[in-house]
């Protein structure tokens, strides 16, 4: 009996032992088109940017339970078959399962603009990575497109090595659509402190530059120039290679509360950025949500499930019950979210001052469906544990 | 069981303490603390909190 796990980031990593633990002892086949073993991401726009990359350091630990996993790496799947079990890859190489996991994230999306293609970096992989902070480090100027927390997470590391840095986004405030008006402004404050420069509510209209970008030229019609340009808009799911199957893959891969595609012609579950699943913690409508903590989450409910359906079982149907959370890390400021603060139609201070440490509660209603705080770990226990009582 | 966490990773973002709230504590400035030396009863909620580390700074031995 084979296993085989698409994708090769911590999604990957947790679906894989939690199918061992879970009593499965056929094999497992992991497929990445990466050149490495699952990585730890969110230091590449932080620590790793700033201080150097070490590929070896970012590994997540692999558990002596997955010694005899099979791993392929450095090749990407091109099409698969569910009806013939039969994936193939980009090299040929056709690998034939019995059981399907689907864990292959998401890419950066590129703007579409006018202009040379070169000198546009984009922030994902430790190679991309690499190439920025081999950038920066003999640069002296950054222009960010894109204000979300990547954007300006690398505005913030750049700031920290010493660069003059400019923000222009489309949107009107930079991380808004996570954190709503009052709180983005906020962060947009604090970022103008340090000395970063926004363009906001503008949109890109070209990169400008002979070979290589070295500007853009804005909707207002203004142009802006920098030694180094990062472009962080958002991402789009690695869907392409499931087509063909009937499968709904609007804004990633549907599945059930157990991880499944229910109804697929053989045991199939999605995990990690890519999964769009009820969470039913607010209400039922299936999310696809990009933070940190839910690769492990949903890895360890798809591997459960995928043993349970290879032993010929049902998997559990209960309430997915896990708490979406992330974090970011901006100059000497913490940030730290429980819930889904981007579903609320309201959010008020209620911890702290502006400027200071904070929270934001976040409600939808009177319901309090997120929380974020700056700088106020203990004191979002309480919310967090509020919001943990829904699950 | 033995557990060490990397201090100089450790950002005390607390997710380690929602996993095993009797090994992981933070004080009141919101700094980690925790328990070195724990049974191995506690294997499976201290390997969750090792997971879920976002700085991935807890080790176990």
């Amino acid at each position: 009996m084979r296993v085989a796990i698409v994708g090769g980031g911590l999604g990957a990593l947790r679906t894989a032992e939690s199918l061992v633990a879970s009593g499965y002892a056929g094999e497992i086949v992991i497929v990445s088109d990466e050149n490495h073993f699952p990585y730890n991401r969110p230091p590449l726009s932080k620590e790793a940017l700033k201080d150097g990359i070490e590929p070896a350091s970012l590994e997540f630990k692999r558990r002596p339970s997955l010694e005899s996993v099979t791993w392929v790496l450095g090749d990407r799947a091109q099409s698969v078959s569910l009806r013939d079990r039969t994936l193939t890859l980009a090299s040929g190489r056709d690998i034939t399962f019995d059981g399907l996991a689907i864990a292959t994230g998401i890419r950066p999306r590129r703007l579409v603009a006018g202009g040379p293609e070169a000198g546009r970096h984009v922030l994902r992989t430790l190679e991309d990575a690499s190439s920025l902070r081999n950038e920066l480090n003999r640069s002296r100027s950054l222009l960010v497109v894109g204000a979300g927390f990547i954007g300006c997470e690398v505005a913030a590391t750049a700031r920290l090595l010493g660069l003059s840095v400019k923000v222009v986004a489309v949107d009107e405030e930079p991380m808004i659509r996570p954190l709503g008006l009052e709180l983005s402004q906020e962060l947009r404050r604090r970022h103008e402190a340090k000395g970063v420069e926004f363009h906001l509510g503008v949109g890109i209209e070209a990169f400008l530059g002979d070979e290589t970008a070295t500007g853009v030229r804005l909707s207002d019609g203004s142009e802006h120039f920098a030694d180094v340009i990062v472009e962080a808009i958002g991402s789009i799911p690695n869907i392409e290679w499931l087509s063909g199957n009937g499968l709904d893959l609007s804004d990633g891969v549907l599945v059930d509360v157990s991880m499944r595609i229910a109804g697929a012609p053989v045991p199939v579950v999605a995990v990690g950025d890519i999964a769009k699943y009820p969470h039913g913690l607010f209400d039922e409508t299936p999310r696809r949500i990009e933070h940190w903590n839910l690769p492990t989450e949903t890895g360890r409910r798809a591997g459960k499930t995928l043993a349970a359906l290879l032993a010929g079982d049902e998997p559990g149907l209960e309430p997915v019950g896990f708490i979406p959370t992330f974090w970011s890390d901006q100059y000497e400021y913490n940030i730290q979210s429980f819930g889904i603060p981007g579903i609320a139609d309201h959010q008020r201070l209620s911890f702290g001052t502006w400027g200071e440490p904070l929270i934001v509660e976040y409600l939808r209603g009177n319901e309090l469906v997120g929380v974020v705080g700056i700088d106020s770990v203990p004191q979002l226990v309480p919310y967090r544990n509020l919001l943990m009582k829904r699950a | 069981m033995k557990i060490v966490v990397d201090m100089s990773k450790c950002q005390h973002y607390g997710q380690c303490c929602f996993e095993a709230e009797d090994v992981f504590q933070l004080d009141d400035d919101g700094k980690l603390t925790y328990a070195d030396e724990v049974d191995d009863s506690r294997r499976n909620d201290v390997e969750s909190a090792a997971d879920v580390c976002p700085m991935q700074a807890i080790t176990i031995e």
